[in-house]
């Protein structure tokens, strides 16, 4: 009877305790070279329209490096390379006119890029993460903030969130009925090489 | 310096009516010719921009043919001129009718289009505020019935505007009467 008590008080202490387990892993444990992989991944993004439903969507090619290294998540360099043509909103002629000249332009540009510059913790498991997104030939400097959402093994799952104002790399049309700001909304899968 | 008349009388169009008349021919043609051109333009960010304008002028022009509706109601309707033949009283009559009808439909079908969009793309009426979408039902289907109702009507729309246009230039250039002239003269306050 007693033993059977005390095992019961263990495991639901066990139970309990183990949200705290999963807690962030040490910088050493992650450090490497990380490739961020189709599967576990989402780029979604929203533009908001007055008075309609605006629009949802996302890219479903992308490639990514994220570094790590051993010492300091201050030194971390991570890498985005979105292919606008993957773009789908579930609805084809928006998702041709956002390939079109009007957008994305993707008969003569094949990808945006995002590279960081400066990548700051701010918390437990956060970050803000600044860098140079290119877009049709513009580069600005843009900040996204990140959350390490799981850690397990090789693989590491962060959540991303930001805004970007899509006017400054050519991309108003629809202003002012749609928002001139894009919310990305991404989840990015990596796993170690 | 003329005594001309703000109202109809019934021998001619008083300044209001021609107002709306010419105000209201000068948009339509020009929306008709927005309207063929921003369907073939390659240009997409032209294209989107050109029907945001399409459809702010379509309702300007909606507005504007309710108002003179209600004017013409209000007046007394200028007696076709004597020297006209029976038959071009009858088809003349019916064409002013069928363009009154015609550009009420018209404008109305493309604001039930847009309404029914799987797209959703909000009206912003000049820039200024936002046309409510009406209630009807979304779907690919739909939309894409009324616009067809829409191009037929906007091809209808232009084979009458064509058909009173050459009449009034027969009017006024082969039968050399008073037709046009008395569009284009607000009635006077003393007849001559
Ligand atoms: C007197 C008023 C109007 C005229 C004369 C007119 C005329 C036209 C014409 C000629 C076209 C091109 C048809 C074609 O060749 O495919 C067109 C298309 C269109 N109109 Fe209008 N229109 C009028 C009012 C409106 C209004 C009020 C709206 C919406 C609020 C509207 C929405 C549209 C749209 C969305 C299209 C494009 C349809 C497509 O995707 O092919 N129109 N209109
Ligand atoms: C741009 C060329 C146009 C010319 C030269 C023209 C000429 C005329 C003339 C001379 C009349 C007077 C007929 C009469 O005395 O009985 C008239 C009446 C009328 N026109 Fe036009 N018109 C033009 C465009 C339009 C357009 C685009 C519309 C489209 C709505 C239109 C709609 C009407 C209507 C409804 C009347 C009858 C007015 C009434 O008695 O209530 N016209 N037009």
């Amino acid at each position: 009877m007693k033993t059977a008590a005390r095992i019961a008080i263990v495991a639901v202490l066990l139970v309990l305790a183990a949200p705290l387990r999963a807690a962030v892993p040490s910088l050493s444990e992650v450090a490497g070279r990380y490739a961020v992989v189709a599967s576990g991944s989402r780029l979604a993004f929203t533009v908001t329209a007055v008075g309609g439903p605006g629009i949802r969507g996302r890219f479903a090619r992308f490639d990514g490096t994220i570094d790590i290294p051993a010492d300091s998540v201050d030194r971390a360099r991570v890498t985005i390379t979105i292919y606008p043509d993957s773009v789908t909103t579930g609805q084809k002629r928006i998702d041709d006119f956002l390939k079109s000249d009007a957008v994305f332009d993707t008969a003569n540009e094949q990808a945006i890029i995002f590279r960081s510059t400066r990548v700051r913790r701010t918390g437990e498991d956060t970050a803000t993460i600044e860098g140079n997104l290119t877009a049709r030939g513009r580069t600005f400097e843009e900040t996204f903030h990140v959350r390490l959402a799981e850690a397990q093994g090789g693989n590491l799952h962060f959540h991303v969130q930001g805004k970007v104002f899509r006017s400054r790399y050519g991309m108003d049309v629809g202003t002012p009925i749609y928002s001139n700001v894009v919310d990305f909304d991404m989840d990015l899968a990596s796993r170690r090489r | 310096m003329s005594d001309f008349r703000f109202r109809n009388t019934k021998e001619g169009y008083g300044l209001v009516a021609i107002a709306f008349h010419w105000a209201v021919a000068v948009l339509i043609l020009g929306q008709i010719g927005l309207g063929l051109t921003m369907v073939r333009v390659a240009d997409q960010r032209l294209a989107f921009n050109l029907i945001q304008w399409h459809k702010s002028l379509g309702l300007l022009i909606l507005t504007l043919i309710v108002l003179r509706l209600l004017w013409r109601m209000a007046n007394p309707r200028p007696l076709p001129l004597a020297s006209l033949r029976r038959w071009e009283k009858a088809a003349s009559t019916a064409v002013h009718r069928l363009l009154y009808a015609v550009f009420l439909a018209l404008p109305l079908s493309g604001w039930v289009l847009v309404s029914a969009s799987v797209l959703g793309i909000p009206t912003l009426v000049f820039g200024l505020f936002l046309l409510p979408h009406l209630p009807v039902g979304v779907s690919e289907a739909g939309e894409t019935f009324w616009r067809l109702l829409h191009r037929s009507l906007a091809y209808t729309a232009i084979a009458l505007v064509t058909v009173h246009v050459l009449a009034a230039l027969r009017h006024h250039f082969i039968l050399k009467d008073g037709v046009l002239r008395r569009m284009l003269r607000p009635a006077r306050r003393t007849e001559p």
